[in-house]
């Protein structure tokens, strides 16, 4: 009774925004849509929210279908749009409360549910939302889609343009949601968030091109990635590149992430490489790969 | 903003309703007295008599005040001929030429119509004493004078007039504006894809939209209309319930319009400019400014479908002319049957899904 997508497509004037795309949530999972800006992660939420209509395929939200059933979908959902989408000249309280008689009930009634997150805002309430920080006014939204205890919680990417702190915050509170009996759907550009959720899907151009376990996608890669390190960081990248048998490079924070065609790859023979190159104060490893490689690979 | 919703149109019906004045005034004349005798000064100091007339210049010759008409300094030149009293009183007639700038056509059409009268006048008179002069047996010539009498605004005050129609003017546009930026606004800021995942019904979403600028015109129309009451002295001779009756129901219309500008724009500036088109057009041809009567009949027919041609109308009717519902039920059932049509298109066209 979580989510279910067949076969949905969108296209804006002739442009595909997303392809055929179908994937499952399970009740009470927290699943994550992982992609790059563009990917087409906004329009599958529109269209699971029922802001938008599938040019093809089907889609059901907690059991209702989303163009049949959009009524009571609208009852049944939370929804947090990418960009703060609150009253900025109504205070958090005032928000909070507008949003609570909109689904015709108060926030006194699902208090439990929002109590966690409410109490880091409170000392704020009388504050218009548009004077809040960045990480405060995604803990109100978040109230705002949970003050009538929705069966299903859509986030599109609510981390984004929030700093860290508030980003590991944010999604501690989402496990606890969770452990309540939610099913969320969360979408997100960043690799390291998507350890976080149940399961993923990584979308990208408006097609998904895996779903499974963030540990599974992990376990099922099979390349070696090497962390490599110099001191003339740019020319590095070019000469990795040049490298006759080198199968990936990019940068990954301070590495360049390397990956060879070879299984018999020796490190020995790179070094000598960049040695006669000219660089200096040369580092390689084996590294663990991360989301983010396999993205880059797929 | 709210000083400002309440401020400017305040500051613009003072301003405007003083300065929109229909009354040509101030008149730079100029003659050119080639005749230099008792009638010719007594012509002209008719023109120094009157208050329209300034008389800027006399001027030696036809040459010199051409130029200075061409310099923009004068505006009617007056030019007696040679002879020009020897001519009345020998011949009973003589000629006398009259230069009006006609830039502003409708300025200059006034003014001949200021000379003409002094002139008239000035002959009547001179025609008399002339023939007292020369005839013994004088006969009182038969004259057919004419006394106007204004009705419903006797001292022809343009004032009177124009108030109650810049009234409607600035009820309008607010409302127009602040309507038509409303919902884009929230399109705008996001905040309209939040409310739409909501299970709020689309009627009262609009009337939680709509109602505060019904009351916020209803509220300028209170503070215009005592303005006009204490600083502009306009009469209200009808029952200003039946005012309030009917801009509650015009504004209606007003709102609806807004809202379907609002709807089927993306943008701020959009909605602005599109409010802008419409707003111009119905104030010009409401017969606000220049009478709906004189313009070509193609243009009164477009003005059937004017919302403030109505208003205009109706507001001066009751304020000036005292009339009463069943005087204004004609316009007031079409404005009824707008309110129906525009809202009703307005929540049509209000969609929850992008």
């Amino acid at each position: 009774m979580g989510i279910i997508v067949q076969n949905i497509s969108k296209s804006y004037n002739k442009i595909k925004a997303i392809d055929a795309i179908s994937f499952e949530v399970k009740e009470g999972e927290l699943f994550g849509l992982i992609g790059p800006d563009g990917a087409g992660k906004t329009t599958i939420f529109r269209i699971l929210t029922t802001l938008l209509l599938a040019n093809e395929g089907s889609a059901s939200v907690a059991g209702f279908d989303v163009v049949k059933d959009y009524k009571a979908i609208r009852n049944s959902v939370g929804y947090m749009p990418g960009k703060f989408s609150l009253y900025q000249d109504l205070s958090v309280e005032e928000n909070l409360k507008f949003f609570a008689t909109i689904f015709g009930t108060t926030i006194e009634e699902n208090y439990d549910l929002i109590k966690d997150i409410y109490i880091q805002i409170e000392p704020f309430k009388a504050r218009r939302a548009g004077a809040l920080s960045g990480g405060m006014k995604q803990k109100l939204a978040l109230c705002c889609a949970l003050i009538h205890k929705p069966k299903v919680l859509f986030l599109d990417e609510p981390t984004t343009g929030v700093d860290p702190v508030s980003r590991k915050e944010f999604w501690e509170m989402l496990k606890r949601l969770q452990e309540k009996g939610l099913t969320i759907l969360v979408s997100t550009p960043y690799m390291d968030e998507a350890e976080l959720c149940d399961r993923i899907a990584l979308i990208q151009k408006g097609s998904i091109l895996k779903i499974d376990k963030p540990a599974n996608i992990i376990k099922d890669y099979h390349r070696i990635i090497y962390d490599v390190k110099a001191k003339n960081r740019h020319q590095l990248i070019l000469d990795l590149k040049n490298y006759p048998s080198q199968y990936s490079v990019f940068a990954f924070g301070e590495y360049i992430h390397y990956i060879d065609k070879n299984e018999n790859f020796s490190a020995t023979d790179l070094d000598n490489y960049l040695r006669q190159n000219q660089h200096s104060e040369i580092e390689i490893r084996v590294t663990n790969p991360t989301i983010e490689d396999v993205f880059m690979d797929l | 903003m709210l000083p400002i919703i309440f401020v400017l149109p305040m500051v613009q019906l003072l301003i405007l309703s003083n300065a929109a004045s229909f009354e040509i005034k101030n008149i730079k004349f100029s003659y050119i007295d080639n005749d230099h005798s008792l009638a010719s000064r007594e012509l002209i100091s008719k023109f120094q008599a009157s208050s329209y007339f300034n008389i800027i210049e006399s001027f030696s010759s036809k040459k010199e005040a051409n130029f200075q008409m061409q310099a923009g300094k004068i505006d009617v030149i007056l030019e007696i001929p040679n002879h020009f009293e020897r001519d009345l009183i020998k011949e009973n007639s003589t000629n006398l030429s009259v230069s009006i700038n006609a830039i502003d056509g409708a300025a200059a059409g006034v003014e001949n119509v200021y000379i003409s009268q002094i002139i008239t006048g000035f002959n009547q008179k001179i025609q008399t004493q002339l023939y007292q002069y020369n005839e013994v047996s004088y006969e009182q010539p038969i004259n057919i004078v004419t006394i106007p009498s204004f009705w419903y605004n006797n001292t022809l005050n343009y004032k009177t007039f124009m108030v109650p129609g810049i009234l409607v003017l600035l009820v309008t546009m607010l409302t127009l504006f602040l309507s038509s930026m409303n919902i884009v606004r929230e399109k705008e800021i996001g905040t309209l894809e939040q409310i739409n995942v909501t299970p709020i019904k689309k009627y009262q979403f609009i009337v939680g939209k709509l109602f505060p600028f019904w009351v916020l015109g209803l509220v300028i129309l209170t503070v215009g209309l005592t303005i006009a009451k204490l600083v502009f002295n306009v009469p209200i001779l009808g029952n200003i319930g039946l005012i309030y009756f009917f801009t509650s129901i015009y504004l209606l219309v007003i709102l609806g319009i807004g809202l379907i500008i609002s709807n089927h724009s993306d943008t701020q500036q959009q909605a602005m400019f599109i409010a802008w088109f419409f707003s111009v057009i119905f104030i010009l041809m409401s017969g606000l400014f220049t009478p709906i009567e004189s313009m070509p009949v193609w243009a009164q027919n477009i003005t059937m479908l004017n919302p403030i041609r109505y208003f205009v109308e109706i507001i001066r009717m009751v304020m000036l002319k005292g009339a009463t519902f069943s005087d204004i039920s004609r316009p007031f059932f079409i404005i009824v049957c707008y309110a129906i049509a525009l809202n009703g298109i307005a929540v049509w066209s209000y969609k929850k899904v992008n």
